[in-house]
């Protein structure tokens, strides 16, 4: 693996690679003392061209876990309200001695094209690039899942995939880096993924994916799923026509105290997911958001483990 | 200096001998005796009238570091061309007498083709009010066309007003067809292969839309109405529908949209990323097949030259669009002739005749006969090349077509009888008081 840039990219053998360090990275957080010094002398650098407090921090605990120096670059007060290019931006970055780069960036194929161009040659880590992918997150939650799963069959997770399992992603799946790496990963790893939105906020070409495209959130959860990942939307959507307001939005789409009920009256032993930040009582209520089947920090506790196995096999360069 | 070009292929019919004297055709058949002109073995090379490019962006005045009208057309003379259409988006805009004549008396001054300037339709590109065109269309430029390439005229009565008014001045409108609204913010076409990829999508109703309202208007008023660029297999429908109700609509096809598709955006090099985007295969196959039976009349470059540092970024941070002129005639060869969907003289027809009848040029796009002006073009259609950016006229870099194996090499262009190229090397320019 010399780069992370699409969750389309990886193998299942890759795949599970990662989750499987990312459970002894996991392991080693438990532990009074977290550090480990596996990235020591190592320079990992956050090139944050998006406002991102929360993927920015749990790469940064994930870099520092594993002993390497961190480098937080955000586009705010940087050169590049300037003008400077991405190009000149990520060479500066590399002649201060970079060893890696995690990059979040406005544009999709930002991190592919800093990745395929001869600018810095230094292995990169895609933290989310326009509405194209986000690829530490689908690990997290595919890294959530499989442990849940294991949890409640009382089995290990290593070496697993999530075969089998049913998993919906609710929202605006037209807008989400999070959708896209979760539909790759999830298939690549036997999950069945059905994708649930308002026709307007599903690209057109969805139809080619490998998954289910469905309209109704009440149909999906009457069929059963083993997990519902409810993702951000943004109220100002309305603008632009996408939906007529916020409420008519969560009344089809949203994960509401009905929703809830109906999943507890169909005994189902659904999970609750969602990458926050939440809008609580638009695309999920705040008694979902909070039942004991809301997995929320747990993925963010699991981020860091996952960010941590990222970066390890990225620049410890011995694959698996 | 004479020319004696031995052993062509007319249009890729029979060899023959033909005697370039004085700027002209001067005999055609078997020549003997050469007297002072320059012989040239064309033994299995083929002879075209002139190109003549229905669209090419000059960039100057405004954007010399990204072309000049020197560069560009030398460019032009080194793809086979003898005439270009240089679009009205400089800046200033080409909206006004002054602004086209300035770039008229460049093409004169540099000598290589005839730079035909092609007029804004509305000042400023805005879009709100109509520019001079009669001042234009009487000025030494002789402004036939007229076209906000770039932006679409969207607003649908100043576009009606458009066509009706370049009546009085034998002019024509072409439209670059894109719904404003359904592209904000489009970056590829719209579909699979985008929904992929994350990228705000640039759907084929946005064009198609335009085109179908236009050809309507173009009916109504009686007008001439030229499509920039056709790009998708719903818009060939629609203009093959406009031909057959008897509305005067011509349609252009630019050589990478015959070839190049939405996959390569894949690789988020922004070399590929232009305006109209590549689209899907089934458009490419359509858009070949409208050429092949007529409905797409010319063949269109949309030659747009960029300094590197504007492809040299990401997606996002790019502008669009690729140069076209050196490889135009290569591609027609690949994508048209090899493939068995035309002869050489439909592709004379379809990138130098009707293209000079568009913007009524005159002296380019004439038959090859005794007595016509010698704008030619001897290609060799067996050579084989690698499409080198670097190595080229324009100073445009970015050939969506680098490393590429494209068949087909421009031998000689004849500009009224002057080389401007010779041996596939750019010769010399012709002299301003010729």
């Amino acid at each position: 693996m010399k780069h992370l840039l699409s969750t389309a990219d990886l193998t299942r053998d890759e795949a599970i690679a990662i989750l499987d360090i990312a459970e002894e990275m996991r392991e080693s957080g438990t532990r009074q003392i977290k550090k480990l010094p596996a990235l020591r002398g190592r320079t990992v650098v956050n090139l944050f061209f998006e406002d991102s407090t929360r993927t920015r921090i749990s790469f940064e605990a994930a870099a520092k876990r594993l002993s390497a120096d961190v480098i937080n670059f955000s586009a705010k007060g940087s050169s590049v309200s300037k003008g400077e290019s991405l190009k000149d931006t990520a060479q500066t970055l590399l002649a201060i001695g970079a060893d890696a780069v995690v990059i979040r960036h406005p544009d999709s194929g930002a991190p592919a094209r800093l990745a395929a161009t001869d600018w810095i040659g230094l292995p990169i880590v895609n933290a989310g690039d326009g509405t194209h992918e986000h690829p530490t997150q689908a690990l997290l939650d595919a890294f959530t899942l499989r442990r849940q799963v294991a949890l409640r069959e009382g089995t290990s997770p290593a070496g697993r995939g999530l075969d089998g399992l049913k998993v919906a992603i609710v929202g605006d799946i037209l807008h989400s880096r999070v959708a896209r790496s979760n539909l790759w990963l999830l298939n690549t790893l036997g999950a069945e993924v059905t994708m649930v939105a308002p026709p307007t906020l599903l690209p057109v070409g969805a139809g080619s994916w490998p998954c289910t495209i469905s309209y109704d959130l009440d149909e999906v959860i009457a069929k059963g799923v083993d997990a519902l990942m409810m993702l951000r939307v943004q109220g100002e959507r309305m603008n632009a026509a996408y939906f007529p307001n916020p409420r008519e939005y969560s009344r089809y789409w949203g994960l509401d105290d009905a929703r809830l009920a109906e999943l507890d009256a169909l005994g189902a032993e659904t999970l609750i997911m969602h990458p926050g930040p939440m809008n609580r009582g638009l695309e999920i209520s705040s008694a979902a958001a909070d039942s004991p089947r809301s997995t929320v920090l747990d993925q963010v506790t699991n981020g860091v483990a996952v960010r941590m196995a990222s970066l390890y096999m990225l620049l410890s360069g011995d694959l698996i | 200096m004479n020319y004696l070009i031995k052993q062509a292929s007319i249009l890729g019919g029979e060899p023959a001998d033909v005697l370039i004297a004085d700027g002209k055709i001067a005999q055609l058949g078997t020549i003997a005796d050469a007297g002072d002109a320059q012989v040239i073995d064309a033994t299995d090379l083929v002879l075209l009238p002139g190109l003549v490019d229905t669209h090419t962006h000059l960039r100057e005045p405004g954007r010399e570091d990204a072309e000049t009208v020197e560069t560009g057309s030398q460019a032009a003379a080194r793809g086979g061309y003898t005439a270009v259409h240089a679009m009205a988006n400089s800046t200033p805009v080409a909206d006004t007498a002054g602004v086209v004549e300035q770039v008229y008396e460049l093409g004169r001054k540099a000598g290589w083709v005839d730079v035909r300037p092609v007029g804004a339709v509305t000042v400023g590109l805005a879009g709100k009010q109509l520019s001079e065109i009669g001042a234009m269309a009487d000025s030494r430029a002789a402004v036939k066309m007229f076209s906000d390439d770039g932006i679409c005229v969207f607003d649908p009565l100043l576009m009606r007003r458009a066509l009706e008014y370049v009546k009085a001045f034998d002019g024509v409108i072409a439209q670059h067809a894109q719904e404003p609204r359904l592209t904000e913010g489009a970056q590829m076409n719209e579909g699979e292969v985008s929904s992929i990829l994350g990228m705000p999508g640039w759907p084929a109703v946005a064009e198609e839309s335009i085109i179908a309202r236009d050809v309507l208007l173009a009916e109504h008023v009686g007008a001439r109405l030229h499509i920039c660029h056709v790009s998708t297999a719903g818009s060939v429908e629609i203009i093959r529908w406009a031909k057959a109700r008897g509305i005067q609509v011509t349609a252009e096809v630019t050589p990478h949209h015959l070839l190049l598709t939405d996959e390569k955006v894949r690789t988020y090099d922004p070399v590929f990323k232009v305006n109209p985007p590549l689209r899907r295969e089934e458009d490419v196959m359509a858009l070949r097949a409208g050429v092949a039976d007529g409905t797409i009349d010319v063949i269109g470059t949309d030659h747009a030259p960029h300094p590197s540092e504007a492809k040299d970024c990401e997606w996002g941070a790019a502008a669009m669009g690729m140069t076209g002129l050196e490889t135009a005639l290569s591609i027609v060869q690949h994508t048209l002739v090899d493939t068995g969907l035309m002869g050489w003289a439909d592709v004379a027809r379809i990138t130098s005749e009707v293209p000079a009848q568009i913007g009524r040029v005159a002296d380019q796009g004439r038959p090859i006969a005794v007595g016509e002006p010698a704008n030619l073009t001897l290609v060799d259609p067996a050579a084989r090349w690698i499409v080198d950016p670097a190595a080229m006229a324009t100073k445009g870099r970015n050939s969506p077509f680098a490393g590429m194996e494209l068949p087909g090499l421009v031998r000689a262009t004849f500009f009224h009888g002057h080389a401007t190229v010779l041996n596939g090397q750019l010769a010399t320019p012709r002299s301003i008081n010729a």
